[in-house]
């Protein structure tokens, strides 16, 4: 698999290009919108969610809007990155050993590549969470204009739009938890698209190998 | 619509109690439909649109009395006109009005999110604010007898106010006034419970409506508008009057178990997140990265 990977000065290396920077931002951003304008209808100990964003009327006539923005930047994604997500037979071991990842026993991990098992499910997750919310969320967009015969369309989208919300949410958490806190210098490869050798070392041995492996051959 | 002077029992999308319940010494009050006496003159509707001052809305003609297909979000009030034919080949001219049925338990209120946009007064009357509502339609899947209807333009929601602003002033809602035959009836919900239940029995005893009755569906815990049908085993002849509605079992469980295991994930997952920092910090320090990428150099 060829990927751009680009040995910077300072031994640090390229991760994430310019236009996957951009497009996760335009996801992140759109998300956190999506998920305060929503919490704010979902609860309404939240309500006040709404007022940030400029009342209820205003939040509820811009939530469908930006959610197909997020709807295009995770096609987007899907196009990026989808090859780079396909789940392989370390993936499973990457699994079994979930209790040393969380114990931050790291150097016990199987080697993961480019993305770990994790972060190909979260991946998945949004992808698929991203298409029922879409699918439910156009239901609730137009739900005026549902005729009453086909009121069932309107019973499964009020379940399935929280539902597939919420497990968003989780996946969210963890990732913002693992991105900003837990990986240092993960945040920053997000936003400058570098990493050290080391980082990419401790957390994806195998795409190292592939980068200091081509490196060698090129030199 | 009105805010009058009746104070709330039931708030939509409201966190914490309610400041009117409780407060008022007030009855429960109660229109009462009798389609048996209905003559289907449409003066109930005219008298609607008139008080609630809506403009008049275009009519169809399709070779039937029907010339308002549905309510709208400015008719509220609209007589159904069914024919039914019997088992044994004869006619029946079923004619309803049909409107808000102003429930117990509202779907509507028990569906909305936003704050104060569908009140219950102590009354009993379910209203909506529209100042405050926000267009999102909820409403609309909750109720269980397809009222709220949806002003496209504004994005607010629309329905019978059963003349919240008249009640509170002593008046009977318009439609009452208007109606000719006295098929409709207002005052407090025991007294037109008695008189549906005595108009039934009449039904039944000298008129040979078996299966009359009242229709006053449990399902919603009782509604603040009832009907005497000639046949109540069978509300659904009368244009798809529900003959047990409930608030969508969908709506119920969105709104109960998912809502506290869904506050409750969260809060939780919250929480647990910062005691695994706590615990086991993060994976690696910023200066670890740093300090191997001087050995690399």
């Amino acid at each position: 698999m060829s990927y751009p990977d680009q040995i910077l000065p300072h031994a640090r290396v390229l991760r994430y290009t310019f236009k996957e920077r951009v497009n996760h931002w335009v996801a992140a951003l759109s998300y956190i919108y999506l998920m305060l304008t929503g919490l704010a209808f979902w609860s309404p100990s939240l309500y006040w969610h709404a007022a940030l964003f400029g009342g209820g009327p205003l939040s509820r006539m811009l939530h469908p809007w930006v959610g197909l923005i997020f709807t295009v930047a995770v096609c987007y994604m899907y196009v990026l990155w989808s090859h780079q997500m396909r789940f392989e037979p370390v993936d499973k071991e990457w699994w079994n050993s979930l209790h040393y990842y969380i114990t931050n026993q790291d150097d016990k991990m199987p080697p993961a590549g480019r993305y770990n098992a994790g972060q190909k499910l979260l991946f998945w997750s949004f992808f698929f969470g991203g298409l029922l919310l879409l699918l439910s969320g156009i239901v609730l967009w137009f739900t005026d204009s549902i005729p009453w015969s086909l009121r069932w369309l309107r019973y499964v989208a009020v379940l399935v739009h929280p539902i597939t919300a919420l497990i968003t949410i989780g996946n969210f958490m963890i990732h913002v938890y693992m991105g900003v806190f837990a990986e240092r210098g993960a945040f920053g490869s997000v936003i400058r698209g570098d990493v050290s050798l080391a980082f990419a070392k401790r957390y994806h041995p195998g795409w190292y190998r592939e980068i200091v492996g081509s490196t060698e051959r090129s030199k | 619509m009105s805010q009058a002077t009746l104070r709330v029992q039931k708030i939509s999308g409201h966190a914490g109690s309610v400041p009117g319940k409780d407060t008022q010494r007030e009855e429960v009050v109660c229109k009462l439909i009798d389609t048996t006496t209905c003559i289907g003159c449409k003066a109930c509707e005219v008298a609607c649109v008139e008080w609630n001052d809506m403009p008049f809305s275009p009519t169809v003609f399709d070779n039937t009395y029907q010339t308002m297909p549905e309510t709208r979000w400015n008719y509220w009030n609209l007589i159904l006109f069914n024919e039914h034919e019997r088992e044994d080949g004869t006619l029946q001219w079923l004619m309803r009005k049909n409107g808000c049925m102003h429930c117990a338990e509202p779907g509507c209120l028990e569906a909305c999110p936003a704050d104060g946009a569908i009140v219950q007064y102590t009354n009993g009357i379910v209203d909506f604010q529209q100042d405050h509502c926000i267009g999102c339609g909820y409403c609309i899947a909750g109720c269980p007898f397809d009222i709220p209807k949806m002003n496209t333009v504004t994005k607010r929601v629309y329905k019978c106010t059963l003349c919240a602003d008249r009640v509170s002033e002593g008046l009977e809602p318009a439609c009452i006034k208007s109606c000719p035959t006295g098929c409709l009836h207002f005052g407090i919900k025991d007294d037109m419970k008695d008189l549906a239940n005595t108009r039934a029995k009449q039904l039944k005893e000298h008129y040979g409506f078996a299966n009359a009755g009242v229709y006053d569906p449990p399902g919603v815990g009782g509604t603040g508008v009832i009907y005497v049908l000639h046949d109540a085993t069978n509300p659904e002849i009368y244009g798809g009057l529900p003959s047990n509605p409930t608030i969508p079992t969908s709506v119920t469980l969105w709104k109960h178990p998912l809502k506290w295991l869904g506050n409750l994930a969260i809060v939780g997952g919250l929480v647990g997140l910062f005691v695994h920092y706590l615990k086991f910090g993060p994976k690696s320090r910023e200066d670890e990265d740093i300090d191997a990428a001087k050995e690399k150099e």
